[in-house]
């Protein structure tokens, strides 16, 4: 393969991938094959992939709404049959997936034969009751992944206090393992699942890899529209062998970009870190915004929290695959609730290795659970560290709370403050 | 002697200002935007030349500002109204540290440095609580000139509470006290005094350090003037240029690149 055709590999391949996965959900709801609607924080993936389970993420079919531009359609729907405009965007476009019997701008959806949430998200659980409501007989499994209790005080394997959480993540996986017997027809073998934990392991490994490759100046991918690709492949391909593949292949091209001085923009002239969710709405063109500054996304929550701690790149132990799994999802998705409740730490860890020049918070409207504590969280920061910051709501779904005249308003009057503060 | 203009196209007026090198005001003009945005960036260009007593070739470079400063097709460059406040507040005032803006229709608060550098910002977001737009509903309601209603305001002595927060639904209140017959003046106050909490707690985001200097169009309102006073607990710096600042940051703008380029010794590109 010449130099070249490496450069934008990663795009391409993710768009194929998300393609064919969503192919494949058209051929399960076809053939009525087992599906498991499940959440980027804690989706178990390695566990359902055991069973043959297809994955369906939700939040991704709702998000793809918008960035397809048929959100307000969705959104519609759901507010027609009752649903209030102040309820999660990703919810509601999901109730009018359900309600349209699976009809997706990517395909058919299929029916839910198992939901599993996690306490990650307070509204997953909501969430989950809908689908109670809706298909009455479909088993919904909440697995409650202990959280950190105080900012920075994590507990890690060799404290008696991780034991325990372990244990208690451990059982209610052996519970969660008893109703994929029933919903797969098949009975779990361990092997398979030391198989998807070996491929979650060198997928790991490379997504954060691919993380750290972007504190090279210029950055050689943008984390914010470049990143949502990797997130979907990280997301949907977790546990399997082309997951892991496309990221080692990743890892491939943006080490080439690097090595050839090729960066995300021509001429990177601040870097930025994301805070919160995107505005997929106008996913383009809200990045496009910053670009016309010279601003370069290199790093961002987003790809911590909605990879359910997958940054973190835990190694799951394949001599003892069900403890490990456990430890695994309860390290991850305590990571990634930090990564939203904690954000300030996060980016204060990022400031340095990044080399960062200002931070953009982008709390969302219809997203209470990420965007909540972002105003105390910058407030902490900049009395920390002083990094200039800009603070800009939009909504992740909702076009109608999305001012595009508003943001730009905004970003420039923060990358004016940015100029004058580099020409002094 | 070189010139430089500032035209601050607003969503509801359009202010331009003509400096001289010293950096004083030599010309101004104010009219309404209306629906043609780059006839009024024009029209206010031209009778600030007028008032000038200039022709516009004396005229080195022009910065446009405000939401329709991408409108201003005769600028040489555009600087948003944040960074024009912040600049023109405290050439005016060189004391400010906090600015409160209100405009027809969105209020900021801008913490600046000495020099006028924005050290941080909040402004209202999707909705125009808060902002002249809401007092042009109570007039509408009422039925009083948009003029008269801080005079009328200044006459209250038990202010009625105001409580929605939109600006539509503000008409619907306040012809509520009317049926319930309070005083007009009281009703006034209420209105005000809404608007100017509003304007505290963006204020309160960005830190309230004083000085504060209160800009745009509302610091015409004599009524909006002490509501705001009375809430901060301290007089804000109000002046006769207020409602120009946004376009005299723009055109200080302009004059520092002038002198940018006279320090470089390079020739002014781009210049008229």
């Amino acid at each position: 393969m010449s130099d070249d055709s490496l450069i934008g590999r990663g795009v391409a391949d993710g768009g194929r991938l998300f393609r064919d996965w969503f192919a494949a959900l058209e051929r399960a709801a076809a053939e009525g094959r087992p599906s498991a609607y499940v959440f980027v924080m804690g989706s178990l993936a390695e566990l359902l992939r055991a069973f043959d389970i297809n994955l369906v993420f939700p939040e991704i079919n709702s998000l793809q709404t918008a960035v397809r531009r048929v959100a307000h359609e969705y959104l519609n729907e759901a507010e027609d049959y009752g649903y209030s405009p102040d309820i999660c965007g990703y919810v509601k476009a999901d109730v009018a997936v359900q309600l349209r019997k699976g009809a997706h701008p990517m395909g058919r959806i299929p029916p839910p034969s198992l939901a599993v949430l996690t306490n990650a998200c307070n509204t997953y659980i909501k969430w989950g009751e809908i689908w109670e409501r809706m298909y009455g007989d479909v088993p919904v499994f909440t697995l409650d992944v202990p959280g950190t209790r105080t900012a920075g005080g994590e507990t890690w394997p060799g404290d008696p206090d991780f034991a325990r959480d372990r244990d208690y993540v451990l059982r209610q996986i052996e519970e969660l393992i008893g109703i994929c017997e029933r919903v797969s027809g098949r009975r779990f073998d361990i092997d398979r699942l030391r198989e998807a934990l070996g491929h979650a392991n060198a997928m790991g490994a490379s997504f954060k890899q691919v993380l750290d490759l972007n504190r090279s100046r210029p950055a050689p991918f943008n984390a914010v529209t470049d990143g949502t690709i990797y997130l979907g492949v990280a997301n949907g391909f977790r546990g399997t062998p082309e997951g892991a593949a496309y990221f080692r292949d990743l890892v491939e091209e943006l080490q080439h970009k690097i090595d050839h001085g090729l960066g995300t923009l021509r001429d990177e002239k601040y870097r930025l870190v994301f805070v919160g969710v995107p505005c997929y709405p106008i996913f383009r063109r809200f990045n496009e915004m910053f670009v016309e500054w010279g601003g370069a996304f290199v790093s961002s929550t987003y790809l911590w929290f909605a990879s359910g701690g997958a940054n973190l790149a835990w190694t799951y132990d394949l001599a003892r695959p069900l403890e490990s799994l456990a430890e695994g999802v309860l390290v991850s998705v305590r990571h990634a609730m930090d990564a939203m409740f904690f954000q300030d730490r996060m980016v204060a860890g990022m400031l340095a290795p990044y080399a960062i020049d200002g931070v953009v918070y982008h709390p969302i409207k219809s997203c209470r659970t990420v965007s909540t504590g972002l105003a105390d969280g910058r407030r902490a920061l900049t009395d920390e560290t002083n990094i200039p910051s800009l603070f800009i709501e939009s909504d992740m779904m909702d076009r109608r709370v999305v001012s595009e005249a508003q943001l730009k308003n905004r970003i420039d009057a923060f990358f004016e403050g940015l100029a004058t503060k580099r020409a002094r | 002697m070189p010139y430089c203009a500032g035209v601050d196209v607003g969503s509801t007026q359009t202010k331009a200002v003509v400096i001289d090198e010293r950096q004083a005001i030599v010309g101004r003009a104010l009219i309404d935007t209306g629906a043609n945005v780059v006839a009024a960036a024009e029209g206010a260009f031209a009778a600030a030349l007028e008032d000038a007593g200039l022709l516009e070739e004396a005229i080195d470079l022009v910065v446009g500002t405000g939401y329709g400063r991408y409108r201003v097709t005769f600028g040489n460059f555009q600087i948003t109204e944040i960074s024009c406040h912040a600049r023109g507040a405290v050439h005016v005032f060189p004391g400010t540290r906090t600015v409160v803006d209100m405009g027809g229709q969105d209020t900021k608060a801008i913490r600046v440095g000495p020099t006028g550098d924005v050290l941080d910002f909040c402004m209202n977001d999707k909705c125009a609580a808060g902002t002249g737009r809401f007092l042009g509903a109570a007039s509408a309601a009422l039925e009083i000139p948009i003029d008269e209603l801080g005079p009328t305001a200044l006459r209250s002595e038990r202010p009625v509470p105001i409580t929605t927060t939109c600006t539509v639904f503000a008409e619907s209140e306040v012809l509520s006290w009317m049926a319930r017959g309070k005083k007009i003046e009281d009703i006034l106050l209420g209105v005000h005094q809404s608007i100017v909490s509003r304007a505290i707690g963006l204020m309160r985001r960005v830190g309230i350090e004083r000085e504060v200097t209160f800009t745009g169009g509302v610091t015409r309102n004599v009524g909006m003037v002490k509501a705001l006073n009375d809430a901060l607990g301290f007089p804000a710096n109000v002046s006769p240029e207020s409602h120009f600042i946004g376009a005299i940051g723009a055109a200080l703008f302009a004059m520092d690149r002038i002198r940018e380029r006279r320090a470089a010794s390079e020739p002014a590109e781009g210049a008229r």
